[in-house]
């Protein structure tokens, strides 16, 4: 285990040390102490490596991960795991807004709440929430699933293309072009792989499913009360 | 972009260390703002009676010492007067309409920052930490205060339309955002008789408030109110002699945390300006939800 203390150690040095590591790398562990808010920890990591921080992060952490494990004891702000291409990321506490906003896969845990925009134009990442998502969470989402045991904000997502939106609890209201749908015992299946992953306890018969009505896939002029 | 802190303290045993950890969250939000930077104290509060006024030498310097003895020629002693930088803090036995009637006539260069008999404010262009040397934020000891750092979008960099912006006595705004409805609310406002010193977004947010305050209305009601009337993206922390809030638009563009000890609220842009305060591994931190105003007045949460 190698321990960065950000309090000690500039936060560029440590963001360079994790991107020159091999594939090879020895260094797979690393706890990182005192990040008091800092912005950009641990972005654009591409090795299959296990990074810890202890204490809560600023906007973007874990951004464009590859591969790596990245675990926040704490809260996060804006824009955690951004654009993650794979591996896991996993927030202990609570999320601020546009968590795994772009994200084209891996999996995004968040064991509290997130704020407004999660998983905002999600390209296939899949995102688990302990708790609450806020308003206009999976805007524009186009490939994933976004999984909320908590409640959704309103608008949720809101002009959607065809990502899978699990939700236990109330939906304040839904986005255009976003419709229930119907929740076979295969989304069961599904969605109860994904709470295993995520190591987050439900009962996913327990979930509703929503998604694309596919209506504003073209501009019809029938449809123009919609956009 | 702007970046906002706010500290408000329950414990009064802190209240010697607000400054320095006011000082410390407002140069946290450097990069946010790092074209002028200010601050509203809240402390040593006179009697009634007396006024506590913050003034500004508005163009090159003023003759303070001179201002002072006139001040006690019109106004009569006691009369105090300390100068800090470009600003001078002045206590004197008068009401606010007459100073200000009397310094437009006699010292134009000297504008009001602010008034009441709680609230002092520093403000200037400049990067938020040369702000804090320049006035010395972290010796001010006090019950609350508001910062702002400032990266302007909506009207020029000058002191005038840096931040905070009072309307009212003891009562001041910061903002991050920006209104879109602010010209037609300024007619509006000017109808109530409200008077304008700049163009400024947030000066008309800080009118608006002030009027609704001056309604009758509480610091909730009064931002509540704010909800239909000001159109735009903000968030917003204000501050009165007793009370402290904070509210963001309901799209949430503009970012906030809070955190709550049992000594203390504060909120900040970002957390990096929270993450110093004494206890806060211990304290409740949240983002504030959007069209949640969340107020404190002395001593109760609100």
């Amino acid at each position: 285990m190698i321990t960065v203390d950000l309090a000690a150690a500039p936060l560029r040095d440590l963001n360079r040390r994790l991107h020159s590591l091999p594939a090879n790398t020895n260094e797979r562990a690393w706890r990182i102490t005192n990040p008091k808010g800092a912005h950009n920890i641990a972005v654009g990591l591409t090795q299959g490596i296990e990074v810890t921080i202890d204490g809560h992060v600023g906007y973007y952490c874990a951004g464009m991960n590859q591969r790596a494990h990245v675990t926040v004891n704490g809260e996060c702000g804006w824009g955690i795991a951004e654009n993650m291409m794979s591996g896991v990321v996993r927030v202990k506490g609570n999320a601020s807004q546009a968590a795994g906003a772009t994200g084209h896969g891996g999996l995004l845990v968040i064991e509290g709440d997130a704020g407004a925009r999660c998983g905002i134009s999600m390209k296939g990442i899949d995102i688990v929430v302990g708790g609450s998502v806020g308003h206009m969470s999976a805007f524009m989402a186009q490939a994933g699933h976004l999984v909320v045991s908590g409640d959704a904000g309103p608008a949720l997502g809101d002009s959607i293309y065809e990502a899978v939106l699990y939700v236990q609890g109330r939906v304040a209201s839904l986005g255009a072009d976003c419709i229930e749908k119907e929740m076979t015992g295969a989304h069961q299946a599904a969605l109860a792989r994904l709470l295993e992953q995520a190591e987050i306890t439900a009962d996913a018969t327990r979930f509703r499913r929503y998604g694309s009505a596919r209506k504003l896939y073209h501009f019809h002029t029938d449809h123009a009360d919609a956009y | 972009m702007c970046g906002i802190v706010g500290l408000y303290l329950k414990n009064p045993a802190l209240e010697g260390a607000l400054g320095r950890h006011l000082a410390t969250m407002l140069i946290g939000m450097s990069e946010r703002g790092p074209d002028s930077a200010g601050i509203a104290v809240y402390r040593a509060p006179v009697a009634d009676g007396t006024l506590k006024l913050t003034l500004r030498a508005a163009d090159g310097a003023c003759d303070w010492a001179a201002l002072r003895q006139a001040f006690a020629r019109h106004f009569g002693e006691p009369v105090t007067l300390a100068v800090h930088a470009n600003h001078a803090l002045v206590t004197l036995a008068a009401a606010e309409e007459l100073v200000r009637a009397f310094l437009s006539q006699h010292a134009p260069n000297a504008a009001i920052v602010g008034y009441g008999q709680s609230i002092e404010m520093y403000k200037d262009m400049g990067l938020p930490a040369e702000i804090v040397e320049r006035f010395a934020f972290r010796s001010m000891g006090g019950s609350h205060a508001i910062g702002h750092t400032r990266m302007a979008t909506e009207s020029a960099v000058t002191t005038a339309h840096s931040h905070p912006f009072t309307a009212a006595a003891d009562m001041c705004l910061v903002h991050n955002g920006s209104l879109s409805n602010h010209n037609r609310l300024r007619q509006w406002l000017r109808r109530k008789g409200q008077a304008f010193e700049t163009d400024n977004d947030t000066e008309v947010a800080a009118r608006y408030f002030a009027y609704r305050l001056g309604e009758g209305a509480s610091l909730k009601e009064a931002m509540t109110a704010g909800l239909k009337d000001l159109d735009g993206f903000f968030t917003f922390a204000m501050a009165t002699r007793d009370g402290f809030a904070v509210l963001r638009d309901g799209i949430a563009c503009k970012p906030a945390v809070m955190a709550e000890s049992d000594d203390w609220v504060a909120m900040a842009s970002e957390y990096r300006s929270l993450a110093a305060l004494p206890g806060v591994d211990g304290a409740r931190v949240w983002e504030p939800e959007p069209e949640v105003v969340y107020s404190w007045s002395r001593g109760e949460a609100a």
